[in-house]
């Protein structure tokens, strides 16, 4: 056993604690220089475990203050709570170190000070990380670096945001040699990866050790589906008809986070709370679009114990201590059980009380999922996550900001790009389209080689051509490419001006966050939404601020939810249709729903666990074709899309589709029951997994999908800039201007290094297409059609979202025509 | 009024409008043709818009001017007219333009052989090079419609370009926007043919405050067809 210092052994005893066995291996592990990854349950003291070795090696006289260890969050809060809960200790322990945050929310002089007089330990993110690492002085600020610990590496590295950070590693074990890593992490399921991920390459597959907290030192937590005594709605994600009942939840506990999946989410529930607050409960809301001190004073009150209730989003997913939250609400299905899992952490950080969590289903498939996602947790299984390759936009990113920090040789860069994990396999020829891009554009035409970004000195380096390359980098660094915010202001319109359009000066007040881009093009002066927790009237649009007004309307036109915003689990999603085909299981399930799968049972069939259960009957003038493959939104939008343009070969004339987690429905003018019944091959052809192949292809050129991954590949690899200094009201313009780039880059360079990593996207993210051929290949040979007269219980929710989905394509020009027909009709023209 | 309507020689895909009494096709292309003229009239082209983005760092596909006339060339050649006027901002800079011997070049070379070209100036391109084709004019005077650049206050009645208009419409698949041209009984604002250009909402104030009476269409640009609408109802309508 390593000897502890006094001063840590005494500060342990004081506090009446011990060290545990994992923060005692955590301290081996460092001293013996290895690399480690720590995997242990929220509060198992993960971050002090992090943190010790570093408190040890300070206590040690040094001659000079250099920044010792640098300490990595997904989180800007984490950074910043972590920074603070540091001070405590140190204090306590009487080391006279100089603890800091460096956010993008940290004034520019402080930062500008942190790299020539850099504290001791520097708590930051991956992309604050990204902009020192382009720094001209990065070599000297990281130089003497000892110690590096990323927080919740789960949520962080199987991502593009996590290729980034993996750059940036590989790039910090070549400015300092001595470096070691340590990687802090709730449970996973296949911890390989991470192991692989935290340690440089360099041609072996290496891996850091693994670290486990004991199992048992965590209580079980006390896990309960809500059993709601109103009516379950067939489909929708508000949970509206069970607001008394979470409300009177709120009223048991201290404490309560209500978890939902998507802002929008967030705030109808939190209007719809506070309708029914008649005991004046203190409830706030927490979310990523709301103005920085709106949050950090929401996060300031439930740490003073001056809240009784939080509505919020993934913000407050990671291991941020906010005080004594004794109950976790999840409204909506989990879609994961490693989500569930990490969400219901945040009750109660202590490990001799078990947290204490409740489910709300919004809809009667979510009964099942959030059924399945209880057994999951204590089954203690975990959703699996898949090694990544290395996004290509990223690394262009990266290799400009290498650039930027200072001239390098092409062989070097990509040695030290290939210790990073995800590019361990990135090939010289992908690597040198990259650098070509990086370049000058890395057009076949090289039209651009008079204009080149980065140029090559006497010796062969590469270094950038002007100071403002450095400047556009700066500007545009990082992964997250949200679509373009508004800032949402109070204000007031100035006189009547009956002009047509912003006809209305406005003066605009108080900043109360930012929506979607689009949000705000749909709205028309008048129209009432909620917002910030408020039911507000759009006013209208001034400099590319919304202005918004408080009105007492209380019923506010919300935009129609699009579900949740993570797909199903695949892990969730096996566990479902198991459910689903054992009615001795369904005991566990409400009456309602129970009821609702034996009607299902008795008038059609039940889909069984490893088939395809495909539906077809008519209805009005149409025959509908609904299958339930349990694979999640995305994979089941990819297949109505190849499964419509098959049937429109077939001339069913096929009118459209809709897809949710569990289903999905076509409708067509054609009747594809008797179609089914006259071949028996119809339908195993109609599925056939070679869909995949031309059909796939020319359905994505043209796909919506196609063109939102070119937008962020092409800002993320800085094609486009996000924004230009004192341009800001450009910026409006991007949408438009990155489809007509693709347009033109499609048509001209098909084999363009951006497109490539456009494609690459697209089929992992968007498309799900690995869930899709898998699931494609399990149900050959097992598509159970069943013809029926009418509509079977089962397909309800999902035609009950027949309308709510967004319209692609040419249907989007159709769309236009009747419109205008319409108008000009009205007016008699 | 609606409909497709015959051309000199061929159905067009395209919506009759008059401007003083001056008749013109707007074409989906974009362009509008004037077939007792048989000119054919395009606007902001800002060929080279990415060569001299390109100059700043931002390396666009170097492909806009040849997609542009690529266009272009395909629009003269289904209506044929005798002449083509390029209402200003022909070149994104006045100095930039496609390099000798390049595929976008070379159409230009084409186009010379098959059409009179009349480059007007535009603020981006306040003067032209000397050897275009053609010749280059500060406006143009077709009977009572002058065709210029931007738009003038001076009452007269004109066909002009430099806003690059785009309309939204609420419609059962969300709102849309597409190019679009505006016309009133005085004036026609044509939208932006170059491929790389952004484009500024109707309702927006440097094209509402341009002054559009009741009877103002926006004619908004599909893949094959022209959609008017009353400009009225694009900014009162979900």
């Amino acid at each position: 056993m390593a000897e502890l210092p006094d001063k840590i052994t005494r500060w342990f005893a004081a506090k009446g604690w011990s060290l545990r066995a994992h923060q005692h291996a955590m301290i081996e592990k460092a001293q013996a220089g290895r690399p480690a990854l720590l995997i242990a349950p929220t509060g198992a003291g993960k971050t002090l475990a992090g943190f010790l070795p570093s408190l040890i090696d300070l206590m040690a006289p040094r001659p000079v203050r250099r920044l010792h260890t640098l300490y990595i969050s997904p989180l800007k809060a984490l950074a910043v709570d972590v920074a603070r809960n540091l001070e405590t200790p140190a204090a306590e322990m009487g080391l006279p170190i100089r603890i800091e945050a460096r956010t993008g929310d940290t004034p520019a002089s402080r930062r500008a000070r942190q790299m020539t007089s850099p504290p001791d330990i520097l708590l930051t993110t991956p992309e604050q990380l990204a902009l020192m690492l382009a720094h001209s002085q990065a070599g000297k600020l990281f130089g003497s670096l000892k110690r590096l610990i990323i927080d919740e590496i789960h949520a962080v590295a199987p991502n593009k945001r996590g290729d980034l950070l993996a750059l940036g590693l590989a790039r910090l074990r070549a400015l300092s040699p001595g470096l070691v890593t340590a990687g802090l992490s709730a449970t996973v399921a296949e911890p390989d990866d991470l192991r692989r991920w935290l340690t440089g390459q360099g041609g072996c597959e290496a891996m850091a050790d693994l670290v486990l907290a004991a199992p048992e030192e965590a209580a079980e937590p006390i896990l309960t589906m809500l059993e709601t005594e109103e009516r379950l709605p067939w489909a929708g994600h508000s949970a509206r008809h069970a607001i008394r009942e979470i409300y009177a939840e709120i009223g048991k506990a201290k404490l309560s986070l209500v978890f939902v999946n998507t802002r929008m989410q967030a705030e109808y529930l939190f209007q719809l709370l506070w309708n029914e607050n008649e005991a004046g409960k203190r409830i706030a809301l927490h979310h990523g679009s709301l103005d920085v001190g709106q949050r950090r004073r929401v996060e300031a009150a439930m740490a003073a114990g001056q809240l009784d209730a939080v509505v919020c989003t993934s913000t407050l997913d990671l291991g941020i201590d906010w005080g004594d939250v004794d109950l976790v609400i999840h409204v909506g299905a989990p879609k994961g059980a490693s989500r569930l899992l990490q969400r219901i952490g945040r009750a109660n950080h202590r490990l001799d009380e078990p947290s204490r969590a409740l489910l709300v289903p919004s809809n009667r498939f979510e009964v099942l999922e959030c059924r399945a996602a209880i057994e999951a947790a204590f089954a203690k299984e975990q959703d699996a996550v898949t090694k990544r390759t290395g996004a290509l936009d990223v690394l262009a990113q990266h290799v400009m900001g290498m650039l930027v920090a200072e001239p390098r040789s092409e062989a070097e860069l990509l040695a030290e790009i290939r210790d990073a994990a995800p590019y361990a396999d990135l090939s010289e020829e992908d690597f040198s389209r990259v650098l070509t891009f990086v370049i000058d554009g890395g057009y076949a035409l090289r039209a651009y080689e008079r204009f080149a970004r980065v140029k090559r000195d006497k010796e062969g380096r590469l270094r950038v051509a002007h100071a403002r390359i450095a400047q556009s980098y700066r500007m545009n660094v990082g992964t997250i490419v949200e679509s373009t915010m508004l800032k949402v202001h109070l204000g007031k319109p100035l006189g009547h001006n009956k002009t047509v359009g912003s006809g209305k000066a406005l003066r605009f007040g108080r900043l109360l966050g930012e929506v979607e881009e689009y949000f705000a093009e749909g709205l028309v002066p008048g129209d009432t939404f909620v917002f910030a927790g408020e039911v507000l009237k759009f006013e209208g649009l001034a400099e590319d601020r919304v202005i918004v007004s408080r009105t007492s309307a209380r019923d506010p036109m919300v935009p129609s939810y699009a579900g949740g915003k993570f797909p199903l689990s695949t892990h969730l999603a096996r566990r479902v249709r198991q459910m689903l085909a054992t009615p001795k299981e369904w005991i566990a399930l409400p009456d309602q729903v129970s009821a609702w799968l034996e009607l299902q049972r008795q008038k059609s069939r039940l889909p069984g666990p490893e088939d395809l259960l495909v539906e077809t009957f008519p209805r009005g003038e149409r025959h509908y074709l609904v299958a339930y493959p349990f694979e999640g939104r995305l994979a089941h939008q990819t297949l109505g899309m190849l499964l419509t343009r098959r049937l429109e070969r077939a001339r069913l004339k096929p009118l459209g589709f809709v897809a949710n987690d569990y289903a999905l429905g076509i409708w067509m003018l054609g009747d594809v029951a008797s179609e089914a019944k006259r071949h028996e091959s119809f339908l195993p052809e109609l599925f056939a997994p070679d869909m995949l192949g031309d059909d796939l292809e020319e359905w994505l050129e043209e796909s919506a999908l196609m063109k939102r991954s070119f937008r962020h590949c092409a800002v993320i690899a800085g094609l486009i800039e996000r924004r230009f200094p004192g341009m800001e009201k450009k910026a409006r313009a991007v949408t438009m201007s990155t489809d007509l780039i693709f347009d033109v880059l499609r048509r001209h360079e098909p084999d363009h290094i951006l497109l490539k990593a456009a494609r690459a996207d697209a089929a992992s993210a968007l498309l799900d297409l690995r869930r899709l051929s898998d699931m494609l290949m399990r149900i050959r040979g097992r598509i159970m059609h069943h013809p029926l007269k009418r509509v079977s219980p089962l397909s309800v929710p999902i035609l009950l979202e027949i309308g709510k989905e967004p319209v692609y394509g040419e249907a989007r020009d159709a769309a236009i025509g009747e419109e205008a027909a319409r108008l000009m009709e009205e007016i008699g023209a | 009024m609606r409909g497709a309507v015959a051309g000199a020689e061929m159905e067009l895909a395209g919506h009759e409008c008059r401007i003083a009494g001056l008749r013109l096709m707007l074409d989906c292309s974009g362009a509008a043709f004037l077939p007792e003229e048989s000119m054919l009239v395009v606007a902001d082209l800002h060929l080279e818009k990415s060569a001299a983005l390109a100059r700043f760092g931002q390396m666009l596909p170097p492909y806009d001017s040849l997609a542009t006339l690529a266009r272009l060339e395909a629009a003269v050649k289904r209506l044929r007219p005798e002449s083509l006027v390029l209402l200003g901002d022909s070149f994104h800079r006045a100095d930039l333009v496609p390099e000798a011997g390049s595929p976008a070049a070379m159409i230009l070379t084409r186009l010379a052989d098959r059409v009179r070209f009349i480059w007007i100036t535009g603020n981006h391109d306040p003067h032209h090079p000397a050897d275009l084709p053609g010749e280059s004019l500060g406006h143009l005077d077709l009977g009572g419609v002058r065709l210029r650049h931007e738009p003038e206050a001076d009452g007269r009645p004109e066909i002009v370009g430099h806003l690059h208009p785009a309309a939204r419409l609420a419609t059962r698949a969300g709102m849309q926007r597409r190019r679009c041209f505006l016309a009133s009984r005085e004036r026609l604002l044509m939208p932006a043919f170059g491929c790389l250009t952004g484009a500024l909402d109707v309702t927006d104030r440097p094209i509402s405050d341009l002054g559009w009476g009741v009877d103002a269409r926006a004619y908004l640009i599909a893949r094959e067809a022209i959609h008017p609408v009353p400009f009225h109802a694009l900014a009162v309508r979900r």
